[in-house]
């Protein structure tokens, strides 16, 4: 090669004049790191060249967020390689993976809502700065990359997708050379997607390398030009992703196909089970959304599901319908009775029962072992408690018949809450409060953090139990999730919610555009 | 570079053994102290924890001196539990003390069955009024418990000072700050001649078996240690926090209460300014190393009164600062709570040869 072309193709790929471009970015040889009990990375290995989208294809617990927190200098691999623009390198914290141009956008924000846009990114700059000066290039650089922001905004204000942008604008300041993004869509619609993917073509295409980290098949094969899948933290496969099918894609993944549920249809009496009148309600978040005049059925025998971007109100719903936030009486009926006023407990006497977003910490006390757990719901069962003292032989025997019946893998009803993997807890709450024969069921984000196998155990067991006669409301952000699952879907923005639509008169396009507030209408 | 991790499940050897280990450095820098004082290590500790047992006095003195340290703990242990963090037992034993001493005092001369067992009720009502009052700012203002707890101490230490210097000031006392004698009807039986041991400590040999059955079994008290560990679990689950708020606080001045009610009423016999020596403060060290388990709380109330006794010692016999037994007191809770952070978190590994070989590179 003659410098000649060198130069050419190194401003082909925009940035690093000095490097030949055919050596990769970033290059990971047997990458191991252990934690107590578990393997996070066994001998990974993965390579991104510049200008390339690269996937990193896992389900939950995989290791893909081990792997980028260690390329991203927050945890330290135990042993393995990196090289970084062909030179081997140590990444020792986070400020020294920015400094070699590696930028990583969270998938939970770390923003302060009371400061604006310009102040957030100027936090996380290692140089000094000045205000306005930032100000101007924010603005800049979110119009270049088509992530439109006004500086001077408080971030509170923004929507969940105008603030992946301030996250994306604070790395693309510091001209990255690799930018990591963890799951980036899951907090998006499907419009909001396609935007995103723009954006990060347009990158990829000035020579920035891109890893992606995600476990939505049809986004890999849409966005990225190769993929590393992952499973057990093992890499068991490199891929085409535009050569493969999600099922080969997913067998890669699971090692299996990917599950499907079966709805059967329902004939029994289709009473409601649980509905909203009329609702409104402040928020007591500071920074929380108010409800505005929501009202809503869910029948014994359906699957009704609320889709919409967490923020949009979420919270609030779902401690009105709890009981944990009370309301005016008639605002809430259970089985037509009127619980408004009700806190959480009388509700559950009554037959609500409810499924957090937060396993541990809400749903279960994460140091308390698994019988002591059912009792936090359960003590309402007969055989419970005599005279205010507990029965703890029968606290055991109906963990102990929970776990059988919903498959948790655990070392028994004496192991704590937290020493369960996600799925399997998530199980164990779900079992717990079906086994409390409730009339209505609420369940927050179901498969959250869930491996697919757990994942697919868990919307079986919701569709049948509503089949058994129970009124069922899903609140999800997963748009396929609902899809799979529910009978009528509603979507929940800025503290409104749409009406239940049947699923066949409904698709991810329309649910997207009700699920986009207005704030992204406006910038769209 | 943060010398520790956090363990994937929290250490069960090392919950029981950092109070031993708290134990074991207590001693050893006691042992250092004692020795820059220029007093033989050996001989301090055998005038501590040895001399006072070989007499039946000595033993008289532990349990008496152990009775209200466990008792109170008991009570504060379960606040605890719901970190609800009352540290102003001290406060509340001292109404307590003064309710039961306006029973004795009003009644006097009276020589019924009614006026010890009146004492005790009404040292527990006036402790657990003491309690109740932060219990009120907490539910009503989020008023700290921390704060207003121990406030009321100050208040409750010049209610006390009034009472004895002005209304209840002992006529014939030659104008010490203090009331009159109580007669035997106000006070407790002695177990045995000559020792002052007397029959409260049967309250609390009854309070730990009653708070044993309850803590272990009681679903109150299940509710209490969810709202303590998790608090939106609680919320999620439907327990009430403002009850055990309550129940925290009130039941903690209540056990602190009864304690003083058992002080005036028993060695003391009279209401005076220095009726307690910190016991409302030594019980909080006391619940902590007790693990806040009803019994673990006896043997570390026992090793409390110990060193209450010790020090006393130590001043009369080495002639030693009467500061000792709170700087022994303090070291134990300090070791206490450095040790108990290796029950979640573990010191950091070193990392592997290599990687550091690359680092300095």
């Amino acid at each position: 090669m003659t410098p000649m072309t060198n130069d050419s193709l190194a401003e082909l790929a925009g940035k690093a004049a000095s490097q030949t471009p055919v050596e990769p970015r970033l290059s990971l040889q047997h990458i191991t790191k252990r934690y107590p009990g578990v393997v996070a990375n066994d001998d990974v290995s993965l390579s991104v060249m510049p200008g390339e989208i690269h996937a990193v294809l896992g389900e939950n617990g995989a290791g893909k967020s081990t792997l980028m927190k260690i390329i991203y200098g927050t945890v330290q691999a135990d042993g393995g390689q990196l090289m970084w623009n062909g030179r081997e390198t140590v990444v020792a914290n986070p400020a020294a993976a920015r400094a070699l141009g590696i930028g990583m956008v969270f998938q939970h924000f770390s923003l302060f809502e009371t400061l604006t846009v310009t102040e957030n990114i100027a936090l996380a700059l290692d140089a000094p700065f000045d205000l306005k000066a930032l100000a101007v290039r924010v603005k800049s650089v979110s119009e270049k990359y088509g992530l439109p922001l006004d500086p001077y905004r408080l971030v509170h204000s923004l929507s969940v997708g105008e603030r992946q942008r301030v996250e994306i604008v604070r790395c693309l300041l510091q001209d990255p050379q690799l930018l990591i993004l963890d799951e980036p869509t899951s907090v998006l619609t499907p419009q909001a997607v396609r935007k995103l993917f723009e954006t990060l073509r347009q990158l990829a295409s000035e020579g920035v390398s891109i890893l992606y980290i995600s476990h939505k098949l049809h986004e890999i094969k849409d966005l990225c030009d190769s993929a590393t899948v992952m499973r057990g933290g093992r890499v068991t496969g490199h891929a085409n992703p535009k050569q493969e099918t999600t099922g080969s894609l997913a067998r890669m993944m699971i090692g299996r196909d990917l599950p499907v549920c079966q709805s059967p249809d329902y004939t029994g009496n289709n009473n409601c089970a649980l509905e909203v009148r009329n609702l409104s309600a402040t928020s007591i978040d500071p920074f929380g959304v108010s409800l505005q005049d929501i009202s809503l059925r869910v029948q014994r025998g359906e699957v009704v599901g609320i889709a919409g971007i967490s923020g949009n109100g979420q919270a609030e719903l779902l401690a009105v319908l709890s009981g944990e936030q009370t309301v005016g009486n008639d605002a809430v009926l259970l089985d037509d009775v009127p619980v408004g006023k009700l806190d959480a407990g009388q509700r559950r006497d009554l037959g609500l029962a409810f499924v957090p977003e937060e396993r541990l910490g809400r749903g279960a006390v994460p140091a308390m072992s698994l019988a002591n757990n059912a009792m936090l719901t359960a003590h309402r069962q007969a055989g419970m408690k005599h005279y205010g003292l507990l029965n703890y032989a029968a606290t055991r025997e109906f963990a102990k018949r929970c776990i059988e019946r919903f498959d948790v893998r655990c070392n028994g009803a004496q192991s704590a809450a937290r020493s369960l993997s996600g799925g399997n807890l998530q199980k164990f709450i779900v079992g717990r409060e079906i086994m409390q024969s409730p009339k209505a069921m609420i369940v927050a984000q179901p498969t959250w953090g869930v491996d697919v196998g757990a994942s697919a155990f868990l919307r079986q067991t919701l569709i049948d139990l509503s089949r058994s006669g129970v009124g069922v409301l899903v609140i999800s952000e997963e748009l396929d999730e609902l899809f799979e699952i529910c009978d009528r879907i509603a979507v929940l923005s800025e503290g409104k919610l749409s009406p239940a639509m049947p699923k066949e008169q409904t698709n991810a396009e329309s649910i997207g555009l009700l699920m986009a507030g207005k704030a992204e209408k406006e910038v769209a | 570079m943060p010398l520790l991790e956090p363990r994937a499940n929290p250490s069960v050897v090392m919950q029981w053994a950092a109070p031993l280990i708290a134990i074991g450095l207590t001693l050893l820098v006691g042992a250092l102290l004692f020795y820059s004082l220029h007093v033989s290590p050996l001989k301090a500790f055998y005038v501590f924890f040895i001399e006072p047992l070989e007499t039946s006095n000595g033993w008289s003195e532990l349990v008496l001196k152990a009775s209200p340290l466990i008792l109170i703990a008991q009570g504060l242990a379960l606040g605890f539990r719901a970190r609800i963090y009352n540290i102003g037992a001290e406060g509340q034993l001292l109404v307590g003390a003064i309710c039961a001493s306006g029973v004795a005092i009003y009644s006097n001369g009276a020589e019924t069955w009614w006026v010890l067992p009146g004492m005790v009720i009404a040292g527990a009502i006036g402790g657990a009024f003491w309690g109740a009052i932060p219990a009120w700012l907490k539910t009503h203002f989020n008023a700290e418990e921390t704060l207003t707890t121990l406030m009321l101490t100050y208040v409750a230490t010049l209610l006390l000072s009034w009472l004895v210097s002005v209304p209840w000031r002992d006529p014939d006392g030659s104008n010490f700050p203090q009331s009159i004698m109580f007669n035997d009807s106000a006070l407790f039986t002695l177990l045995f001649d000559g020792l002052r041991i007397n029959t409260s400590v049967f309250i609390t040999i009854a309070a730990v078996l009653i708070f044993w059955v309850f803590v272990s079994r009681s679903f109150t008290a299940f509710q209490i240690s969810v709202g303590g560990q998790a608090p939106a679990a609680a919320h999620y689950a439907g327990f009430s926090s403002r009850k055990t708020v309550w129940l925290s606080l009130v039941i903690s001045g209540l056990t602190a209460g009864i304690a003083g009610a058992g002080e005036v009423a028993g060695p003391v016999g009279q209401l005076t300014l220095s009726l307690s020596p910190g016991y409302g403060y030594a019980a909080i060290i006391v619940a902590w190393v007790g693990r806040l388990h009803p019994l673990g709380i006896v043997l570390s109330g026992i090793l409390m009164a110990m060193i209450y006794i010790g020090g006393d010692a130590g001043q009369v016999s080495l002639q030693l600062p009467s500061a000792i037994t709170g700087l022994f007191q303090g070291m134990l809770l300090f070791f206490l709570l450095g040790a108990d952070a290796f029950v979640n978190y573990r010191l950091k590994r070193r990392k592997p040869r290599a990687l550091i070989k690359e680092a300095t590179a």
